[in-house]
């Protein structure tokens, strides 16, 4: 199965039950088979007149209390930028994936990149936390789909999911598990009566209860900044607590939300740091320089924002060349060199033609970095 | 208690959101009570009404009332709306937009909705300007008047939004002024409770910004021009093109029946089980 038909099984045993899109390439796939498979599960499925649509329309239905999903790539992103910012104002949960293709602007639509891996960080304006995941291989895109669902409902976020058109487009045979063999999260609903809820309450762990529109609650959401109460203000002392509550929400999940695959780093000296695709060639290249007896280890990184600054300081202890290759000018590479600060050699390799990264490219740069 | 004060404590935030932000004399509270009085004719429940806006003047509006209520992005409140009444149907979605909210960089939603004729009910305040944002032209601002950003005149032609609903197909479609107050109740009242796209324009004055680049005098005034220039639609039909121009046609433009996305779209889940 495709790395897209993988992606929406995920999203289906996760509870998303509304799909809004607009057809680009290469996430075309994922509004197909989600307009054949929502309707024989009572969901919904509606392709909108373009991106912002799209986005805006996700983010009414998980309002009304329904898990959903869009997919787009580079272009549409582009577009979805707006609402996104909405949904982390008003802390709405929906997942947004990007199936990354060259650009800028139209650029090749068939071909991989990992050029939006920025975007997904700093696209929508304004400071904001945000999540976003990268999966490597067709059961990731299961996997990691999942817990995007996950995490936007336990933390009441957008989650974005990024990776290239070849994870998108890549065949692999997968075994995925069923239905109730999977960990499933839903938003906390309040269990106040509606005159004692208040919608944007501070908690221990930030995430207030989320009503459901509908339900009795007849609450306000705006993407103005607001009071606990939900409505509008420009009173400091409200906004600078909200503004701080909706980072530290997201940085009190950093143990759980940072995930990534550790290979051979124990006694590293050279490590490549990579996701998605390229990370496949950078474990091939790892598995062929230890052939060769070189220490060489790999960090893949599943969880791209929030950085893993941690598992880098620690990596760092023992390593003193760090390789980052990507599809990109030098993305994550810059987020790497801010975290090494100094400290290890960085390495870049970068590709921006539309081919990947080969497991050859990567070996030839260890050895000439060892 | 009279009528009026029954229905503010029935369904505004009274106790929470007051005083509002609307300029003395605007339109557009004339429209919320419009809206309300409506409301309340129809018998819906306070839970099961969503009202959604976008940026603006009239954007403001949801907050004050004491329903499910959404100050969505500007031109985008329709997508909102639609998310939400295709997640959960039994609601009554209630889209306030203005004319920049609905026609310029909501142009695209507005059409598609109502081609899609999804059961919304889409209220437009037409004031001919962007008010909050200082008083720019807008794309219902007529050839040749003035705003911040058409000291030279404007330049552009109109767009008659009520006839731009009928064309992209919505089922019903009304247009009345803030002056008739009495018709304003009853257009809201009918697309409500109509099924499928419904539109109300409500032509309103900006005497703040609109009024006073054009030397339109007070609100009052202004309203006195809705007053003389309005024609009811059946009367507008003895008229001659020639006497309808300048003129504004208030009443039901548009009542028909065509298949519902929901309707539609329950249909298409059998034959995806089948």
């Amino acid at each position: 199965m495709q790395g897209n038909e993988a992606l929406v099984e995920g999203a289906l045993i996760a509870g998303c039950r509304f799909f809004a899109g607009y057809p680009i390439t290469p996430a075309t796939e994922i509004a197909e088979i989600m307009s054949v498979k929502l309707p024989q599960v009572d969901g919904t499925f509606i392709q909108m007149e373009d991106e912002i649509a799209s986005m805006g329309t996700i983010i009414g239905a998980s309002l009304a209390g329904v898990k959903s999903m869009t997919a787009t790539s580079g272009p549409g992103f582009s577009l979805m930028q707006e609402n996104l910012g909405f949904a982390c104002m008003a802390e709405v949960p929906c997942v947004v994936v990007d199936v990354m293709r060259v650009g800028p602007s139209t650029g090749i639509p068939t071909f991989a990149s990992q050029g939006d891996v920025m975007q997904a960080r700093w696209g929508t304006h304004g400071d904001h936390p945000i999540i976003v995941l990268a999966p490597s291989s067709v059961r990731e895109c299961f996997d990691l789909t999942v817990k995007a669902f996950n995490f936007s409902e336990k933390y009441r976020t957008p989650v974005i999911v990024v990776f290239d058109e070849i994870v998108g487009h890549m065949r692999e045979k997968v075994t995925l598990p069923r239905t109730g063999k999977v960990e499933v999260i839903d938003r906390i609903k309040p269990t106040v009566p509606p005159e004692w809820y208040i919608p944007y309450e501070d908690t221990t762990q930030g995430v207030p209860a989320m009503a459901v529109f509908g339900d009795g609650y007849r609450f306000h959401v705006t993407g103005l900044t607001h009071d606990i109460r939900g409505f509008p203000t420009l009173r400091p002392d409200e906004v600078g607590p909200f503004m701080n509550r909706i980072h530290r929400k997201i940085t009190l999940g950093f143990p759980e939300i940072q995930m990534g695959e550790f290979f051979h780093l124990d006694d590293a000296e050279i490590a490549v740091i990579a996701y998605g695709s390229v990370a496949r060639s950078a474990r091939r290249a790892v598995i062929d320089a230890r052939e060769k007896g070189m220490k060489v280890g790999l960090l893949k990184l599943m969880t791209l924002w929030p950085f893993m600054r941690a598992a880098i300081e620690k990596i760092i202890q023992h390593a003193n060349v760090l390789i980052v290759p990507e599809l990109n000018m030098g993305q994550i590479s810059r987020e790497v060199k801010r975290v090494n600060e100094g400290k290890a050699k960085v390495s870049t390799i970068n590709r921006v033609d539309g081919l990947t990264i080969t497991p050859q490219e990567i070996l030839k740069r260890i050895r000439e970095v060892s | 208690m009279p009528e009026i004060t029954k229905l503010i404590y029935k369904y505004l935030r009274h106790d929470k959101k007051f005083p509002h932000v609307w300029c003395p004399g605007c339109g557009t509270g004339i429209i919320l009570g419009a809206l309300i009085r409506a409301i309340d004719r129809t018998g819906y429940e306070k839970d099961n009404i969503v009202l959604v806006s976008g940026i603006g003047c009239s954007g403001r509006m949801p907050v004050y009332v004491d329903f499910n209520t959404l100050h969505t992005t500007h031109g985008r409140a329709l997508t909102f709306a639609t998310g939400i009444k295709l997640a959960k149907p039994h609601l009554k979605v209630i889209v306030i937009m203005g004319d920049g909210d609905a026609i310029a960089i909501g142009g695209n939603h507005f059409i598609h909705a109502a081609r899609r004729n999804i059961d919304l009910t889409a209220i437009i305040v037409n004031n001919s300007i962007y008010g909050m944002t200082g008083g720019q032209y807008s794309p219902t601002t007529p050839y040749g008047m003035k705003a911040t950003t058409a000291l030279y005149n404007n330049i552009e032609q109109a767009f008659k939004i009520s006839e731009l609903a009928v064309t992209a197909g919505a089922v019903f479609v009304g247009r009345g002024t803030v002056y008739h107050a009495k018709l304003l109740d009853r257009l809201i009242e009918k697309a409500i409770l109509k099924k499928g796209f419904g539109v109300v324009e409500v032509i309103s004055h900006c005497h703040v910004q609109y009024g006073k680049h054009n030397r339109l005098g007070s609100a009052v005034d202004m309203m006195k021009w809705q007053r003389d220039n309005a024609v009811m639609v059946q009367q507008a039909k003895q008229l001659k093109p020639k006497e309808l121009e300048e003129k504004i046609i208030i009443g039901v433009l548009a009542d028909k029946e065509l298949p519902i996305y929901q309707d539609e779209y329950e249909k298409l889940r059998e034959r995806a089980k089948a």
